[in-house]
């Protein structure tokens, strides 16, 4: 055994970086634990943008597809449809889409790129059920349109552009999702695209 | 048999535990009926346990077999439905004992100078009890399995910034999915249980650490060589507790108050047994109408509202109109009692020798709790909204007034041992 006399400061470097070593070790050893728990593959794909044909839509009409396991609605509006959304303005809690509930290109008035086809996620903003599509008889709940959404679960009211009137339970309009126009006849839903 | 224990005596200790703990541990003389709800909740972990195990053997974790499987085990299994009837009651009666005996601890300071740990480490086990419960409770995966972790877990997107990618990380999807059962299963029935488990081993170290409070809230460990040998308690007590101190009026917790707490366990099995048999789904308190049917991630059940025991909290979410604030209202009313010991300012234990205002205040915290409870249960309607506001200000305020008063409060004279 030496009888050198101890150097603490080698010593203390010695235990600072040994200390340091195994604690980068450990958040090493953390990552795939965590990172596991994260979307599988699977569910990714299942996630993935869907593509939606939009050419045979007739006008007046919705069609669902399933977008990360959320019903997502196409609607071809007709003209008195897009009326309808002046009409009810000042019925609606936020007839301006300032809560981010869509992406910056659907922030007006009819909330979508073009103002013929809406896109939304059909889940109610209040517990998350899924709302009827109502291509006529809106008017027994509101003045100034009869195409609408109506919820079964608590009785919350959307207009034809998935904004949310006022007096219902549910806080915000639907969300639309991310889309973009592949071209005049297909949306991609789930991506900003390009011209984003 | 003497040479078997001294041979183990010699390896392990084993003898020296058993004293130390049980045959020679001092418990005040008083206790009184509040305090048989440790021993309680310590019954009904070792009935989860049990009863869950044996339940795993049959329960199939995946979104496609998990409610067929309860179901199967409910009609298919020999005694099936009753071990799932001691365990969902066990989960309700595990929160009714762990309210009354946190309750018990309010009333008296059991929470105070020096027991603060052993409050803190009991809290832990509250918290994961919660948590326990909440993932419990998906796993049948019914319709209010299912839009009730919905909502719970939907909870953590109002913290800004990473609260979308957090919630996406705990479901493991984009909707509550398989992925999403299959890691709260894991956790239900093997992380969670540990963690317990060792929770509940330092919440009794520490207890036997500092010693168990008692309703007048007076020290039964007095100055060494204080007490003449008359006064002192005819047992014998582990040199452990009596090396620092005179011990008065206390016995051995074995076998004297094990014997007392067997009647105890008695009467609570004969609430437990005619639940289990007569009233499993309690009206719809334990196991909710909508659980009776499979999750559909389509279709959102009318109204939704949490188990019973989570109802106070929920209360305190809806009670607040912005959905940020409420969640942190809603931790907040944990967090309240999870610093209490440091709240009470006060010197004085038991209620019993504390102010009027503070026996005012502790009763109106225990009505707004209950009131809580049943708001949480109702339709968030105009009247009752503004009910949970009121309610949920009593709450809080408790906390604060605590705070205030406590400093310089107006006590009555506190005796020096526990009266005779």
């Amino acid at each position: 055994m030496s009888n050198a006399p101890v150097d603490k400061g080698r010593r203390r470097f010695l235990t600072v970086a040994t200390s340091v070593v195994g604690a980068a070790g450990a958040v090493g050893v953390a990552v795939p634990f965590i990172a596991s728990w994260n979307p599988s593959e699977k569910a990714k794909n299942a996630g993935a943008p869907v593509e939606v044909n939009i050419g045979k839509a007739e006008p007046g009409q919705l069609i669902r597809v399933e977008w990360r396991g959320q019903p997502v609605w196409v609607v071809r509006r007709t003209p008195e449809m897009l009326a309808s959304l002046e009409a009810v303005s000042d019925q609606l809690r936020d007839p301006n889409s300032e809560e981010p509930q869509q992406p910056e290109y659907a922030k007006n008035i009819h909330r979508s790129r073009k103002e013929e086809f809406f896109v939304a996620v059909g889940i109610c903003t209040h517990l998350g059920c899924s709302p009827q599509f109502l291509d006529t008889g809106m008017g027994e709940y509101v003045e100034g349109a009869e195409t609408g959404f109506f919820c079964p679960c608590h009785g919350s009211i959307f207009d034809i552009a998935g904004r949310v009137f006022q007096g219902v339970p549910a806080p915000y309009n639907l969300v639309v999702p991310p889309h973009y126009y592949i071209n005049d006849n297909t949306i991609l839903v789930g991506e900003d695209g390009e011209q984003a | 048999m003497n040479k078997l224990i001294a041979w183990f005596d010699e390896r392990i200790p084993m003898t020296k535990t058993w004293n130390i703990h049980l045959a020679q541990y001092p418990a005040p003389k008083n206790f009184n009926f509040w305090y048989i709800f440790g021993v309680l909740a310590t019954l009904v972990l070792v009935n989860q346990i049990l009863t869950g195990i044996w339940l795993t053997m049959n329960y199939v974790p995946s979104a496609e077999g998990a409610f067929a499987s309860v179901e199967f085990i409910m009609r298919d299994i020999e005694y099936g439905w009753l071990l799932r009837y001691m365990h969902s009651t066990g989960a309700s009666a595990f929160f009714v004992v762990v309210y009354l005996h946190m309750f018990r601890g309010m009333m008296y300071g059991s929470y105070q100078k020096p027991r603060e740990l052993l409050w803190v480490f009991g809290m832990l086990i509250f918290l994961v009890l919660m948590a326990e419960a909440f993932m419990g409770y998906l796993l049948p995966w019914g319709q209010m399995s299912y839009w009730g972790a919905q909502v719970i877990i939907s909870l953590f997107g109002a913290i800004p910034i990473i609260g979308d990618d957090l919630t996406l990380w705990i479901r493991g999807d984009y909707v509550i999915s398989g992925a999403t059962l299959n890691r709260f299963f894991a956790l239900h029935v093997i992380a969670l249980p540990l963690v317990l488990v060792i929770l509940v081993f330092l919440h009794i170290i520490a207890l036997h650490e500092v010693g168990s409070n008692n309703p007048e809230g007076v020290s039964i460990k007095k100055p060494k060589g204080s007490v003449p040998d008359s006064e002192k308690p005819k047992f014998t007590f582990h040199e452990r507790f009596t090396k620092k101190y005179d011990i008065v009026d206390a016995f051995p917790f074995f076998p004297y108050y094990i014997v007392k707490d067997l009647v105890g366990v008695a009467i609570f099995l004969f609430f437990f047994c005619y639940v289990i048999f007569f009233a499993p789904a309690m009206g719809g308190l334990f196991l909710e109408p909508p659980n009776f049917e499979a999750a559909n991630p389509l279709k959102t059940p009318a109204h939704i509202a949490p188990v019973w025991y989570f109802t106070p909290f929920y209360a305190i979410l809806r009670a607040v109109p912005d959905k940020l604030l409420g969640v942190i209202l809603m931790f907040g009313a944990i967090v309240a009692l999870f610093v209490l010991p440091w709240l009470d300012r006060g010197k004085v234990r038991s209620v019993r020798y504390r102010s009027a205002l503070h026996k005012v205040n502790l009763t109106v915290f225990a009505i707004s709790f209950i009131a809580l409870g049943y708001l949480g249960l109702k339709p968030a309607t105009e009247v009752y909204t503004m009910f949970a506001r009121i309610f949920t200000f009593l709450y809080f305020a408790f906390f604060v007034l605590l705070w205030f008063y406590s400093k310089n409060e107006n006590t009555k004279p506190v005796p020096e041992r526990i009266t005779k």
